[in-house]
């Protein structure tokens, strides 16, 4: 007979000797680190710098384990790259777990041994945290939220509003992978095992290309809503057009493959480690030369440029066949088509 | 790549030029409307040539009565609805499944195999599958239903709304918008029904039909062969997805949907009425006729006020000539089935923009 797998129990959250011993036990030894060790209502932060960036993201993705990544690995990545691309080095976040009553303990230690390696590989800290439990059925197994501390880089000045006509279009890497390995892994096509999410975080990447070079004007991370949201939203905040050269933009062949079978448009599906900024156009190259010598950017490629608007802002693609067409903000949920 | 658009633009501008007239080409296959708005084919086209989506979308053409049928069902507390995820938007009468989906009683399925699993998976509840579409995805109706007989799975049915292609086609050129001159015959549907199944057309009506894959080269190079047609003054049936068509298609496939289906008049949003033009399931199956299982009648629907899909569906206005489009009418507030599916034509011109 095989043992019951250990689960969670609400009294895991009821404060008492459950609580802290999930915490002592199986939490904090993963997180080694003096300013969490003492289990102080808050941690006491040392910082060099006098601008701070502060962010705060929650995760709920399902399935929480998917190829290139789980729930773990994403609630550190995804908050690193909040700072990574306000131009910040990221140093501290927060760990908040909400967990499902009856959850397995060892699903859970398997997401805090990737939050762990996550944290180590992208150099960052956990410094405080919480654990709560919910009745069954309250929570879909588990929710995390990190809410991240960087220390804003010197020299870097980011903002919608020193966007010019001419700046280009610079973006990381190939797009989509996230979205349609897990929309494909959701709905369990059997193509799922040749795709993979890109869920990475980027700072070692963003902090070196600010180093170096000073026309960085804007970035973002093209998360939820994919390229077209975060260039849409780059025209509504600039008032300025962009026209962007489908050519140019990296997809992986099995990526468009599965978003073709699922008539989704890839411009539209999720990234977790990728960025796009808009550059200067006498440093663009250089800014090329950087991401393509770094192993999460060397796919990158500038994929088009600022224009002038003529009547309103709007996103321009020029198409693979020379056409042309709008990309619009996507407006929420796409769903699997059939015919 | 682009040699051969150049080459296909050249011989539509030339044919054009010989015709000296505006030439209305139809497609009746949604994802060819998705693949001409996404690559912006209609941009590089000359004026004179017009392209109009005509009923190729499974969710666009689906009637009204069809629609609050599902919703019908949705409603009983004995009933799972097992739904392609286009179908989720598509307002009824009074709400659309999304409304009902918090109840947890509407699952999107991928196949009519994950509906007919989910059946297996939950004996408290009767599963209906909300089986729609063209002759591409009626065929594995047709094989979950004769599983589901096999298994003796009683709590399975399916509410066939099935359509076939070409009654749509007759129904158009008979009387509905002749002034299309030539069709851009659906890729996937040909694949079933064989490239053949319009030689009807091409010989009744003297129009033009080639058949093309998705690709937009492809697309344009079928365009071309049209335009080329037209001006010579000719009307033929050509396939240019010949690797994956054939002139009789999928025989077997063909085959399934006789054995459990067969035509029966039915209603399609726009069109009306139309002589053997839906799929309904055979005496030997009716069991799992969720209509006949459920007692409801499969009649006209009313349409919401001022929605003009039918009228786009038969290509004779533009989305845009629509009050509702683009303010009351848009993707997140569909009033009209066009709006709904990623197919759909006014969901595609407002996805992708008139310039598209």
């Amino acid at each position: 007979m095989t043992a019951e797998p250990e689960r969670i129990l609400l009294a895991h959250g009821g404060g008492g000797q459950l609580t802290s011993r999930l915490i002592r036990e199986r939490i904090v030894p993963k997180f080694h680190n003096e300013m969490l060790s003492e289990l102080a209502d808050s941690a006491c932060l040392t910082l060099s710098s006098g601008a701070i960036c502060f962010t705060t993201d929650s995760y709920v993705v399902k399935p929480l384990f998917f190829r290139g990544g789980d729930i773990g690995k994403l609630a550190v990545c995804g908050t690193v790259n909040d700072l990574a691309v306000s131009g910040a080095r990221p140093l501290f976040l927060s760990l908040a777990l909400i967990i499902e009553e009856g959850f397995e303990v060892s699903m859970l230690e398997r997401i805090l041994q990737s939050i762990s390696d996550a944290a180590r590989s992208n150099d960052v800290r956990i410094v405080t945290g919480d654990t709560k439990t919910v009745e069954r059925g309250s929570a879909d197994g588990i929710f995390i939220n990190t809410a991240g501390i960087g220390v804003r880089l010197p020299n870097v000045e980011l903002g919608l509003g020193t966007i010019q006509v001419g700046d280009k279009i610079l973006l990381s890497g190939t797009i989509g992978d996230h979205g349609m390995t897990i929309i494909s892994q959701r709905e369990g096509m059997r193509f799922e095992s040749q795709l993979e999410s890109d869920c990475a975080g980027l700072a070692e990447l963003t902090c070196s290309l600010f180093a170096s070079v000073p026309g960085v004007r804007f970035m973002r991370d093209p998360t939820r809503g994919g390229l077209s949201a975060t260039l849409n939203e780059i025209v509504e905040g600039s008032g300025l057009s962009i026209e962007i050269r489908e050519r140019e933009i990296p997809v992986r062949p099995e990526v468009q493959a599965a978003a073709d079978m699922l008539g989704f448009d890839v411009l539209n599906a999720a990234n977790e480690g990728k960025f796009v900024a808009v550059v200067s156009s006498d440093t663009a190259e250089q800014c090329l030369c950087i991401c393509q010598g770094h192993a999460l950017g060397k796919n990158a490629r500038i994929i088009g440029e600022i224009v002038q608007t003529r009547d309103t802002p709007l996103v321009e693609l020029r198409t693979k066949i020379g056409g042309r067409r709008i990309v619009q903000m996507p407006y929420g949920r796409e769903l699997p088509r059939i015919c | 790549m682009l040699d051969r658009i150049v080459h296909a633009q050249h011989t539509i501008d030339d044919a054009c030029r010989r015709l000296g007239r505006r030439i209305t080409i139809m497609e009746v296959c949604g994802t060819h409307t998705v693949s001409i708005f996404r690559s912006g084919i209609r941009s590089i086209l000359p004026e004179r040539v017009k392209l109009l989506s005509g009923p190729g979308c499974p969710v666009c053409v689906t009637d009204q009565g069809y629609v609050d049928a599902v919703m019908q069902l949705a409603d009983r507390d004995d009933c799972l609805i097992a739904t392609y995820g286009d179908m989720i938007r598509v307002p009824g009468s009074e709400g659309s499944l999304e409304t009902r989906a918090s109840q947890g009683n509407v699952h999107v399925v991928l196949s009519s195999e994950d509906a007919l699993q989910l059946a297996r998976e939950r004996p408290d509840k009767t599963v209906v599958f909300i089986a729609v579409g063209f002759e591409t995805t009626a065929p594995a109706t047709a094989v979950v239903v004769q599983e589901a007989a096999a298994e003796r799975i009683e709590n399975f049915c399916i509410l066939s709304g099935h359509k076939l292609v070409l009654p749509a086609m007759r129904a158009l050129l008979g009387g509905m918008n002749d002034r299309v001159d030539a069709f851009l015959c659906p890729g996937h549907v040909s694949v079933i029904i064989g490239s053949g199944a319009f030689a009807e057309i091409v010989a009744n009506w003297r129009r033009p039909c080639v058949v093309a894959g998705f690709e937009p080269v492809q697309i344009v190079e079928a365009l071309a062969e049209i335009c080329q047609q037209l001006a010579a003054g000719k009307a033929e049936l050509k396939s240019l997805y010949g690797a994956v068509v054939t002139e009789k298609g999928n025989v077997a496939a063909q085959r399934m949907i006789d054995e459990s289906f067969e035509p029966a008049d039915g209603y399609w949003r726009g069109l009306g009425k139309i002589e053997k033009s839906t799929l309904v399931l055979r005496g030997q199956y009716g069991q799992f006729d969720a209509f006949r299982r459920f007692g409801i009648e499969d009649g006209p629907g009313k349409e919401n006020p001022g929605c003009r899909c039918g009228e786009v569906l038969c290509g004779l206005i533009e989305p845009v000539e629509c009050s509702l489009f683009g303010t009351r009418c848009t993707p997140q507030t569909p009033i009209g089935p066009c709006m709904v599916s990623s197919e759909g034509t006014c969901a595609a011109w407002f996805k992708y923009g008139r310039r598209g």
